[in-house]
């Protein structure tokens, strides 16, 4: 390829023309042995992003949906916080208004997936234990995979449950256009602090559980003050999916996203 | 531990850059931002590279503190905590200049 050049002194000279070929700094020639002797390494300047890959997926993954019009938000939260149930009451009430389609990560059983059939969506199951060694997160090429099962030029909203985790599936672009996290309040006020990664990537934090605050030590004003610093003025709806609580709000969220990228695509 | 698909794509860069020369030291940096332990990376490392050409390569971890800029007044601090605000104007409104990175910086390439 003649990226890497033999030195026959030993000695590395940078090349200006490809200045990333070698470190700018020097070169790491075990130290002071400049006889070129086989045990000189070369140091090479990679400066690569480890998750560019993923992002190239997840690019791909918007634009088809971008090329359909359909919107598509990422769904992540604890094991537990109550993102099905959550999901259950929001295809009810969203059911006559909108296309919606559901990619269901789990690492196994198709559980989680059958407490939404019968709903009106359309349902993509992906269990991150076939073939994918047991994952505790959807990444973008895992997404990708699961966008052949769905019809997605007829859907509006698709919704994609990652796998319950505070931590893996905040790292990966799956290509949604925004993400959500489901906090459910008998997890703590500190989660925050402790799950910042997680905290900080979303754009809009469900607040769920709620209806059980008389029952729990538990106070929610710390609750914000910790969020508040993680992730300065982030968007946060109060729900609980059990009693119906904030379920309304959270489905208009997810229209007014719908609305602000049909008029930024200029669709309908 | 999505560390262990993490090393899968490392692999693929390192095979890339060192265009089939043996491959001594791989380093990486990780900003404070990233839930990325560093003792389970270079373990899922040492897992992923196991009977490969890559086997024996040392992985060097280098963590780069998170660092804000206050859009408010201007002023820069490294953080100790995850908490992005301001220390001198308490603003909330602040930049994270550093401590997102994940990146490859660098391959050790045995000599030819």
């Amino acid at each position: 390829m003649g990226r890497f050049h033999r030195h026959d002194d030993g000695n590395h000279h940078h090349d200006h023309q490809h200045p990333h070929h070698h470190d700018q700094s020097g070169v790491t020639d075990d130290h002071g042995d400049h006889s070129g002797y086989a045990t000189q390494t070369e140091r090479v300047v990679v400066l690569e992003r480890i998750f560019a890959e993923n992002d190239q997926t997840a690019a791909a993954n918007r634009s088809d949906f971008d090329a359909v019009g359909l919107t598509s938000v990422n769904l992540m939260s604890s094991p537990g916080a109550g993102k099905t149930t959550l999901l259950r009451e929001t295809l009810i009430r969203l059911g006559d208004t909108m296309r919606v389609g559901i990619i269901e990560g789990d690492i196994e059983t198709s559980i989680d997936a059958d407490r939404l059939a019968g709903l009106g969506a359309a349902i993509s199951l992906i269990n991150t234990a076939n073939g994918f060694g047991g994952e505790c997160h959807l990444d973008a090429p895992m997404v990708r995979s699961a966008l052949p099962r769905l019809p997605l030029p007829e859907l509006d909203l698709l919704l994609i449950e990652n796998v319950g985790n505070l931590v893996c599936p905040a790292e990966f672009d799956v290509g949604a256009h925004a993400s959500a996290m489901v906090y459910s309040v008998t997890e703590g006020e500190e989660k925050p602090l402790k799950y910042p990664v997680m905290f900080r990537s979303v754009d809009l934090v469900i607040v769920n559980k709620v209806d059980l605050i008389p029952h729990l030590d538990y106070d929610l004003s710390t609750f914000y003050s910790n969020l508040n610093a993680v992730n300065p003025g982030v968007a946060a709806i109060e729900t609980s999916a059990r009693t119906g609580i904030g379920i309304d709000q959270w489905c208009a969220w997810l229209t007014g996203l719908r609305s602000t990228a049909a008029a930024a695509s200029g669709l309908g | 531990m999505h560390e262990l698909s993490i090393c899968s794509s490392m692999v693929g860069i390192v095979r890339e850059h060192a265009a089939g020369r043996q491959v001594r030291t791989v380093h990486v940096r990780i900003g404070a931002m990233r839930q990325i332990v560093s003792d389970t990376l270079i373990y899922c490392w040492t897992l992923v590279t196991e009977e490969s050409d890559l086997e024996g390569t040392e992985l060097l971890v280098e963590r780069v503190p998170a660092k804000i800029r206050c859009t408010n007044c201007g002023h820069e601090q490294v953080l100790e905590e995850p908490a992005l605000i301001c220390a001198t104007c308490s603003a909330r409104a602040v930049d994270l200049i550093e401590g997102d990175e994940f990146l490859i910086t660098s391959l050790d390439l045995a000599g030819v």
